[in-house]
């Protein structure tokens, strides 16, 4: 166990190392150095602005030199100021943007488990059945779907058509101060629904098909057979001796669907005009803000590391192979 | 050829197969099948409801919407196309380079591949492009460059299995070079789960190209792309249904059908196991 763990901390500082790098290395992407793009798109930036660029990265000095200070500052979460015309530090604007997009992603995360879960137990005890296909039909959906254009049509139904719901933001701008606790609940609720929807619905897809594969090939064990064999109710079967088995790989999968889920951050919070990290990304693409750039993507690739670790130790802990022997 | 055999078996399959000729017909002969100029500005006609002149009703410059999204498919297929052509090569390569090789090369292409999967595509899209003059070929080369991950993976687990085979042996014992090996006995044996991959990897990239274009920074107009339409949609869904929904419904059938056709094939190759 201690031995496995080890290993997977040395993998993850590898992993971590890797992401520095990249992360790094997207700025000198551009043909012609990380200056060019930058003076020849915004027409703003002056020579004034490009010696502070040049200081700040340290365009200057030798690669691994410039490497070296960035990662320094990394560490120190100082990502420098934006390039906004507020010019904040990076690390204060993400800071008060960050905690939305993770509630954002955790309630969905929640959502995606509460609702493949059963779905996927349902396909695979009726495999092959017209139920089965149904659910096999809403999952390919669930990968086509292209989740702006859900949102629009959310928007267009339940915003526009039946005006049931509020199209954009976290909460009412009106009168919210005034609201009592349970009021201002209501009124998050009634913001969240759509952009979590939309949030969702592509993670069930996924989710629910893994789980039924999943449970389709436990259900095959012998040990299953033999748990049917002493006359244990279907019930008990399915739920006690199958799903424990079929879920464990599911926390490997919940890691692996981190990325996605976070990414999918930038398409709804766009959209319902969510104050996020992925909000943040796209007004930061779209008026070339490279501070601002770079930390979030370094942030989300941490961010998604340090969640396939924490599922790898879940994992290594539900499982009896690995937590008493060392087979890894 | 046997694959498309099986595939027309499948009912959801043909019916996919036929959706993706009908789509690759259209692109092909746009000039021939749209009824209007996909750039043609009419003031007169602006916002008009789906008719009989317009079945799919017009933009806020009076452009035809059908006529739009008859081009746009061009763009599409063409992105996705040389998107996936791009990940299938880097995929490949470096995946039955550290399946064949094995040793410190596999290990530093799996690591390599480890810390790719840590950043979400959607984010390294935005920030490459963030870095670079937003084209057409901008988009491809991105999107190509932050998919071949799981197709690599694939490639090496397959490789890895091949080469224990007795035909590899042979060929070893006969002195065929490791080039020779990889690319003339083991690549060609891969093939199948690569054609799936691939089938797969074109919806995703539809996916991706209209969602970077929907946010402004993928095709720019006034070139016509289905996200891109979906921009003036969003700003007039109170007023023209017409000009949200049905882009979004060829992105969503385009890519479904994709989706299926590697689905589908997948079954065939492997019935056994039904997992993406």
């Amino acid at each position: 166990m201690i031995l496995f763990l080890l290993k997977r901390f040395m993998v993850f500082l590898i992993t971590l190392f890797g992401i520095t790098v990249i992360s790094f290395s997207v700025i000198h992407l551009a043909p012609g150095g990380p200056l060019s793009p930058i003076t020849d798109f915004n027409p703003k930036i002056t020579p004034e602005y490009r010696e502070r660029l040049v200081k700040m990265y340290g365009l200057d000095k030798p690669l691994y030199v410039q490497y070296w200070e960035w990662l320094k500052k990394a560490a120190k979460l100082d990502f420098g100021r934006s390039f906004s015309p507020d010019q904040r530090p990076v690390w204060d604007k993400i800071k008060e943007r960050l905690p939305i997009t993770l509630l954002l992603n955790f309630l969905s995360l929640i959502l995606i488990f509460m609702i493949s879960l059963p779905l996927g137990v349902l396909g695979a005890v009726k495999a092959g059945s017209w139920i089965d296909r149904i659910l096999t039909i809403v999952v390919f959906l669930g990968y086509a779907m292209p989740s702006f254009w859900l949102a629009i049509i959310l928007m267009m139904i339940f915003g526009v058509k039946l005006q049931w719901l509020p199209i954009s933001g976290l909460h009412s701008t009106l009168g919210y101060e005034e609201m009592g606790l349970l009021e201002k609940i209501w009124d998050w609720t009634k913001h969240l629904i759509c952009p979590l929807f939309v949030a969702t619905f592509g993670g069930i897809a996924g989710i629910s098909r893994y789980v039924r594969n999943s449970m389709v090939e436990v259900l095959k064990a012998d040990y299953i057979l033999f748990a049917r064999a002493k006359g244990i109710s279907e019930k008990e079967v399915i739920y006690k001796h199958a799903l424990r088995n079929a879920l464990l790989p599911l926390i490997t999968i919940l890691g692996l669907s981190l990325p996605g889920l976070i990414g999918g951050s930038v398409i709804f919070e766009t959209i319902f005009g969510i104050p996020g990290l992925g909000q943040l990304m796209w007004q930061a693409v779209m008026a070339r803000d490279y501070p601002v750039i770079m930390a979030n993507l370094f942030l989300v690739a941490v961010l998604t590391l340090i969640g396939n670790f924490l599922a790898d130790i879940g994992y290594a802990l539900a499982d009896p192979r690995i937590r008493l022997g060392d087979k890894h | 050829m046997f694959l498309i055999k099986e595939l027309l078996k499948n009912r959801l399959g043909t019916a996919s197969l036929i959706i993706i000729l009908f789509l690759a017909i259209l692109a092909v002969f746009a000039p021939y099948i749209a009824p209007y100029d996909p750039l043609e500005i009419n003031v007169d006609h602006i916002l008009q409801p789906p008719s009989l002149a317009h079945p799919l009703g017009t933009d806020l410059l009076g452009r035809d919407v059908l006529s739009r999204m008859i081009y746009a498919s061009r763009i599409s297929l063409e992105v996705s196309l040389v998107a996936v052509g791009l990940s299938l090569v880097i995929g490949v390569v470096l995946g039955a380079i550290a399946g064949y090789f094995g040793g410190w090369v596999d290990l530093i292409i799996c690591r390599f591949i480890d810390i790719m999967l840590c950043f979400p595509t959607i984010f390294l899209v935005l920030a490459m492009v963030a870095y670079l003059e937003p084209s057409i070929v901008t988009i491809m080369v991105v999107i190509g460059a932050t998919s071949w991950m799981g197709l690599a993976r694939l490639v090496r687990a397959e490789i890895l299995s091949l080469k224990e085979r007795d035909f590899v042996l042979i060929a070893k014992t006969y002195g065929a070079s490791s080039l020779r090996i990889l690319f003339k006995h083991l690549i060609p044996n891969a093939l199948p789960p690569i054609l799936v991959s691939a089938s797969l990897g074109l919806g995703q990239a539809i996916l991706i190209e209209s969602a970077l274009s929907f946010l402004g920074i993928g095709v720019q107009p006034p070139t016509p792309s289905w996200g891109n339409m979906l921009i003036d949609g969003k700003e007039t869904l109170e007023v023209a249904w017409w000009l949200s929904f049905y882009p979004g419904m060829a992105i969503l059938i385009t890519v479904l059908a994709f989706t299926i056709i590697g689905e589908t094939l997948q079954e065939i190759l492997n019935p056994k196991r039904k997992e993406r």
